[in-house]
């Protein structure tokens, strides 16, 4: 019996293996890499490379400034209904994203919530390269203050309370010892962010469009291309893979990396919190 | 006047936390069982864990309740060496007693010994090392007071005694009003020159390690400072007092006490032999050898209640074995008696 299911089992993971690397392999062999290549440099690609690298380097820089110290705040503190704010925070990580690119259409477009005030100031948002901006944040957000909550809830507290009978301020503590400490799963969490923001496809396209040069992220040329040039789309895709294999040897080597990151951020960080 | 004085009042879970206690720059022991609040206190007078009352360093108040104020741990100047030491593991040994504010390393590596190790991470150091560490960054900063929070119970039974010899001498060194939290009598008595034995949010007594030693307000303070506790009940007998003990045995004492009693009797005026000697003990107590532990060079030997320290040679002598029968005798004079209960 043993035996058989011992066969069985590894059919099954034979199967899986299969089943999930021969889809990714095929982008690669459906044309030729030469093809892939010159695909790559075609105008759709190259602009859509474009908006994707600006509108994610934004998004994510604006993320990493505004969610880091948030999350600090959040995983050093215990508060009644801090359950309920989680999942709150963690709430467009499990929307449909179609559905969180039409909330974000009805509370920053023309006719949203906010938009008769953004339109006084002449801002209009919709359709935008800083709608894409706010729905790669949108969607990544969540994804990066889940890993770096986190990651400060797991530094040691007795390391930030000696920070503090030596004499440290608040930033200084955030900046020399907690900082330094989580850097390991902060630097997880920006990548897996970074890689979600950089495949948002249905928020995008619902709140932002798909226009070619201003809006059109590199998933939305994806699926632009399918039907008018399948080299290109399948060029963008094997893009992705790369990519996306990039990212997952990252967060191999992370932890062996941030030991050596984090003193080097400490050294930086100490010559200008001093 | 003490250049520390704190009287604060921390409510836990089971009990409040009320201590008063001066210190001058002395080193001070509070002994007592896990859960007593030890660990709280030092907080409170560190500043990170929320009391009331009043805690003043030098004539600066740290905190006072009724005029509001409470300084937060970065602007009060407590030098914390924390139980599992703290040190920041992503920095050097240098880095770590220079991260204090206005922090000076240089002198201090050297006096520490941990000049060969400034560029060493903690996690390369060694325990007594890393405690030296934490002591360090503490000092390093200068402050007002200091505060250990059971420096020793990191470090295994061999290094510790190697450790508190040092500690010892780098306590009195840094010549400051010190407050050392421990469970371990040995370990307060060794380090600090006034031990005061707190137990749930309560300092039950506090004196020099031999007046403890001497006279213990309490059973429970008996106990921690190593002597055996015999209860039973006491009653006049002649010029002394006898005691019966639940097993039925009599002891006698020149304390004099009547009804429900303990006895105390410290392990090192308890005599071994293999039958009754006739000598000028009033107490022998025959029993089975429970055990044997080896301390240094003495012997830690189980006798029926009662434990007895004796040399080693004492020991080899009489071949005292587990099982065999012995005699443990201790004086009239050398039998503390104290109500029970009280």
């Amino acid at each position: 019996m043993r035996h058989a299911f011992t066969v069985v089992a590894v059919a099954a993971a034979a199967f899986s293996l299969a089943f999930l690397v021969v889809p990714v392999v095929a982008l690669f062999v459906h044309v030729p890499p030469g093809d892939l290549l010159h695909a790559l440099g075609t105008p759709p690609a190259r602009d859509a490379l474009v908006v994707s690298i600006k509108t994610s380097a934004i998004a994510h820089v604006a993320v990493l400034l505004i969610g880091t110290p948030a999350a600090y705040a959040i995983g050093r503190s215990r508060f009644r209904g801090r359950s309920v704010f989680l999942s709150l925070i963690e709430l467009p990580l499990v929307l449909p994203p179609a559905v969180a690119g039409i909330a974000l259409l009805i509370t920053f477009g023309r006719l949203g919530l906010l938009g008769g005030t953004l339109d006084a100031l002449g801002i209009d948002v919709a359709f935008t390269q800083l709608a894409v901006i706010l729905a790669v944040a949108f969607v990544e957000a969540p994804l990066y203050l889940r890993g770096a909550i986190a990651s400060f809830e797991s530094v040691d507290e007795s390391q930030l309370d000696a920070a503090r009978t030596l004499g440290a301020r608040p930033f200084r503590v955030f900046a020399r010892v907690a900082l330094p400490l989580a850097a390991g799963g902060l630097g997880a969490a920006s990548t897996l962010a970074l890689a979600r923001g950089l495949g948002e496809f249905g928020a995008t396209l619902l709140f932002a469009g798909s226009l070619q040069g201003v809006t059109q992220t590199l998933p939305l040329a994806v699926y632009a291309q399918f039907e008018v040039n399948l080299d290109t789309a399948l060029a963008i895709g094997a893009l992705f893979v790369c990519f996306g294999a990039a990212v997952l040897l990252a967060l191999k080597l992370l932890p062996g990396w941030t030991r050596f990151v984090s003193l080097s951020t400490f050294r930086s960080a100490s010559s200008t919190s001093a | 006047m003490d250049p520390l004085r704190l009287a604060v009042d921390v409510p836990l879970r089971e009990f409040d936390l009320g201590v008063e206690l001066g210190v001058g720059r002395e080193v001070v022991a509070l002994v007592g069982p896990s859960g007593a609040g030890k660990t709280t206190l030092l907080r409170a007078v560190a500043g990170l864990a929320k009391a009331r009352g009043q805690i003043s360093v030098n004539g600066t108040t740290w905190l006072d309740s009724e005029r509001g104020v409470e300084l937060p741990p970065e602007e009060r100047s407590a030098g914390f060496v924390f139980q599992d030491y703290a040190l920041f593991p992503h920095l050097t040994v240098r880095r770590n007693v220079e991260f204090g504010r206005n922090a000076r390393a240089d002198g201090l590596l050297e006096r520490f010994g941990l000049a060969r190790l400034a560029d060493a991470k903690p996690r390369e150091l060694s325990g007594g090392e890393r405690q030296r560490v934490a002591l360090a960054r503490a000092l390093a900063t200068d402050p007002a007071v200091l505060l250990l929070d059971e420096p020793l119970s990191a470090l295994d039974a061999h290094t510790r005694n190697e450790v508190r010899g040092e500690l010892q001498g780098l306590l009195r060194e840094a010549s400051r009003p010190t407050i050392v939290v421990t469970h371990d009598f040995e370990d307060a008595a060794t380090l600090a020159s006034r031990v005061g034995v707190l137990v749930e949010g309560r300092v039950r007594q506090i004196g020099t390690p031999a007046e403890l030693v001497a006279a213990p307000a309490d059973p429970f303070v008996a106990t921690l400072t190593g002597a055996n506790v015999l209860s039973g009940v006491a009653r006049r007998f002649a010029w002394l007092t006898e005691l019966e003990l639940s097993s039925g045995e009599r002891i006698r004492s020149t304390d004099a006490i009547e009804g429900a009693a303990v006895a105390l009797v410290y392990p090192w005026d308890v005599t071994l032999s293999l039958t009754a000697p006739d000598d000028s003990a009033q107490n022998h107590l025959e029993g089975a050898v429970a055990s044997l532990v080896p301390v240094g060079n003495r012997v830690r030997v189980r006798v029926g209640p009662l434990t007895a320290e004796i040399t080693s040679d004492s020991a080899d002598r009489l071949g005292l074995k587990v099982g065999d029968r012995a005699v443990a005798s201790f004086k009239a004079t050398a039998t503390r008696l104290l109500r029970h209960g009280s």
